[in-house]
């Protein structure tokens, strides 16, 4: 501290500076003359407003520098600066880097919602995000499918014809609504089960963050189409069993992010991608199919996001493994005692393929059901032994999955 | 008396902050071994009073309230010292400022005139601008007008409001001048209170010292020199500090000093705001 009351009497040649006023323009140019001053050196200050001395003095004061006035005519005084300016930001954390490559192991409670790379001042306040572990969150192709995610969005009103004349049978117009009310539960469920996520994950994780954020957006584009084709003629929803949202309840009653992303992307969303190329081959009009083959693109992308989580987790922690051959049954287990077969939804698929009631019609479409659901078990069964499970065990815990495909 | 094993602090509550300013830093003393509590005030004169009734041991205190305090203690037999200050608290001035476009030249000018001073116990926004005004021989309600803006009376100018409606009196030619602290008139301008080149500086004080800690007589010594020993090691840099070192408006605590209080004492008496003995002798103070 300077005792502020000694005055300047000689000059040395040291920097000078000649401002108009202290506004903000003027304190910008007194901080960074500031910033560049020779360690040691004095600031000399010119300026002709007669109530400069008086501000620098306030100035200088509340930020910690030393203020001499000057008795050589036109300079008003020094300033010595203080040292604190800069010792607010020794101690300050740093936090990795901006590319994907600069992603740290864990991501500290203080490094808060500042972006990754920047410096934290040591002072800054402790977040607590329940996933800060990269081992828990990352998937090093995150950056790859956020962009390809940001590429494949689609606006619902553009890239579907809602104005095509569709006539079905009434009873065939209502298994399609049965089916659709049963896509917008799923929907929502896969909504739900990574926003909840997203708001416990550190966002240093950024890439991970941004594409749970923009699944999170597919979904509400699902629920907005399949709701349109139930509106399409007037109809309210159909029905919705008990099996089906308790097995939904399975997945938002599950804590572990690894186990929620195993039972929701890695066989859910990618037993409903079998289900969605069904519908986008077998619905009965052009509208459901077009909805169906939209939604089933971006559900392809959060089966490849879990895939590759689980596989970046498995890589360092094998055991997970185990724990998530568990969670399979168990959740088998706890859905024993429910009607899981959701008979409604598996009629109005039959019908919804058959197209009519011409018993050989019924037949086609029996079949077509038939290969539907060995297309999804074996789905199932090929992404269980990608993430490691031996073939007899995958093809086992394949079978064990819910009746209600999701 | 209070419990000797702890020492127990005052201050007065001019905002919300002032709870947790006074929490975190018990937190800080407790934590190095200092068995530390504090009252909170709503007025320096119940703080001030409270010195000498065994409520507390020290008054973080403005520097009118430390002058009472001063005269109080000698009055009684029980002197009263202080142990630190802020960085800030030292070498302030204080502006009489007067419209840029205004026939006041000099100070003699304001005769006949309106002064805008800040609330009736601002130190820096009313008794020292008058007492220097006093000096060169114009004294207030004779030969120039006092426009009192007083907010928060009790507080000692704590509060800004006062010297901005000064600041706005003036601008609006309501005053002929106005009395505020030099870094509020650095704010005002800034913040366009008072538009730049709208106003230019009339007089300026001689320095002044502010807020410090004022100790009772009897306050328990050993506890004392631990609070003034942990306050001058308060560090900046530490994260946990810090918040609370800019909340209260300073970087390093500083030690004692009484000189800078001289003005500041003769205006007391110049305007009888307090008698020798300590003893408000203030007609129109409310709080
Ligand atoms: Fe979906
Ligand atoms: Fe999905």
């Amino acid at each position: 501290m300077c005792s502020g009351s000694t005055t300047l009497r000689a000059t040395l040649p040291v920097s000078t500076i000649t401002i108009e006023r202290l506004d903000a323009a003027g304190a910008l140019l007194l901080k960074r003359a500031l910033r560049n001053l020779p360690p040691g050196e004095s600031l000399m200050v010119t300026g002709d407003s007669p109530e400069l001395a008086a501000h620098l003095a306030a100035w200088c004061r509340a930020r910690g520098h030393c203020w001499q006035t000057s008795e050589v005519p036109h300079l008003l005084g020094s300033i010595h600066p203080g040292s604190l300016d800069q010792r607010r930001w020794q101690g300050a954390l740093t936090t990795g880097a901006l590319a994907s490559g600069g992603v740290a192991d864990r991501a500290e409670p203080r490094w808060g919602l500042a972006a990754r790379g920047a410096h934290v001042e040591a002072s800054a306040p402790a977040f607590h995000f329940p996933l800060s572990d990269k081992v828990m969150i990352w998937a090093n192709e995150a950056p790859k499918l956020y962009a390809q995610a940001v590429a494949a969005q689609w606006n619902p009103d553009e890239a579907i014809d809602w104005t095509q004349p569709i006539e079905l049978p009434e009873d065939i117009e209502a298994a399609v609504v049965q089916v659709m009310t049963y896509l917008i539960e799923n929907e929502n469920a896969a909504l739900l089960v990574p926003a909840r996520f997203l708001a416990q994950m550190h966002p240093h994780f950024r890439e991970v963050m941004q594409l749970l954020a923009i699944q999170v957006a597919d979904e509400a584009r699902h629920i907005e189409v399949f709701t349109r084709r139930i509106a399409l003629k007037g109809h309210q929803p159909a029905l919705s069993t008990a099996g089906g949202q308790a097995s939904l309840k399975t997945l938002l009653d599950t804590p572990d992010f690894a186990i929620a992303l195993f039972l929701l992307s890695v066989l859910g969303e990618g037993t409903f991608v079998n289900l969605l190329n069904f519908l986008s081959a077998h619905a009965p009009d052009p509208i459901t199919r077009q909805v169906a083959r939209l939604a089933a693109q971006d559900e392809a992308r959060h089966v490849a996001f879990g895939m590759a989580h689980l596989q970046y987790q498995l890589a360092q922690d094998p055991a997970l493994r185990d724990r998530l051959a568990n969670a399979i049954e168990q959740r088998f287990e706890s859905l024993a005692t429910t009607d899981g077969l959701n008979e409604e939804v598996m009629d109005a698929l039959l019908l919804l393929a058959a197209g009519s009631w011409l018993p050989a019609a019924l037949l086609a479409g029996q079949e077509k059901v038939m290969a539907l659901q060995q297309d999804m078990t074996a789905g199932r069964r090929l992404r269980l032994v990608k993430l490691g499970f031996p073939e007899a065990q995958a093809a086992r815990l394949a079978d064990l999955h819910t009746r209600n495909f999701m | 008396m209070t419990d000797r094993n702890m020492l127990v602090m005052g201050a007065v509550a001019y905002a919300p902050k002032v709870v947790t300013i006074w929490e975190g830093f018990r937190q800080f003393f407790e934590a190095n071994g200092l068995p530390f509590d504090f009252v909170l005030y709503s007025n320096y004169e119940r703080q001030v009073e409270a010195l000498f009734d065994g409520s507390i041991h020290v008054a973080w205190n403005s520097p009118l309230a430390w002058l009472r305090a001063e005269r109080m203690g000698k009055a009684v037999g029980k002197p009263v010292s202080t142990i630190a200050m802020r960085d800030s608290d030292r070498d302030l001035t204080s502006l009489i400022v007067v419209r840029a476009d205004a026939d006041i030249r000099q100070i003699a000018d304001l005769s006949g005139r309106t002064v805008a001073v800040g609330a009736v116990d601002s130190p820096q926004a009313t008794l020292l601008p008058l007492y220097c005004l006093h000096r060169q021989g114009i004294k207030a309600g004779e030969d120039f007008a006092i426009q009192r803006h007083d907010q928060l009376g009790g507080k000692h100018g704590d509060h800004i409001g006062g010297e901005r409606e000064a600041a706005r009196a003036l601008l609006a030619g309501k005053a002929d001048a106005a009395c505020m602290i030099a870094g509020n008139h650095l704010l005002f301008t800034n913040e366009g209170t008072l538009p730049a080149g709208s106003t230019r500086i009339l007089a300026e004080t001689p320095r002044y010292d502010h807020c410090n800690f004022t100790v009772a007589a009897d306050a328990p010594p050993s506890l004392v020199a631990r609070m003034r020993e942990l306050l001058l090691g308060m560090s900046w840099e530490d994260p946990a500090l810090r918040p609370l070192l800019e909340l209260e408006g300073l970087r390093q605590w500083m030690p004692e000093r009484v000189e800078g209080y001289r003005d500041l004492d003769a205006a007391v008496d110049v305007f009888g705001f307090y008698d020798p003995s300590g003893n408000i002798t203030c007609v129109d103070y409310h709080y």
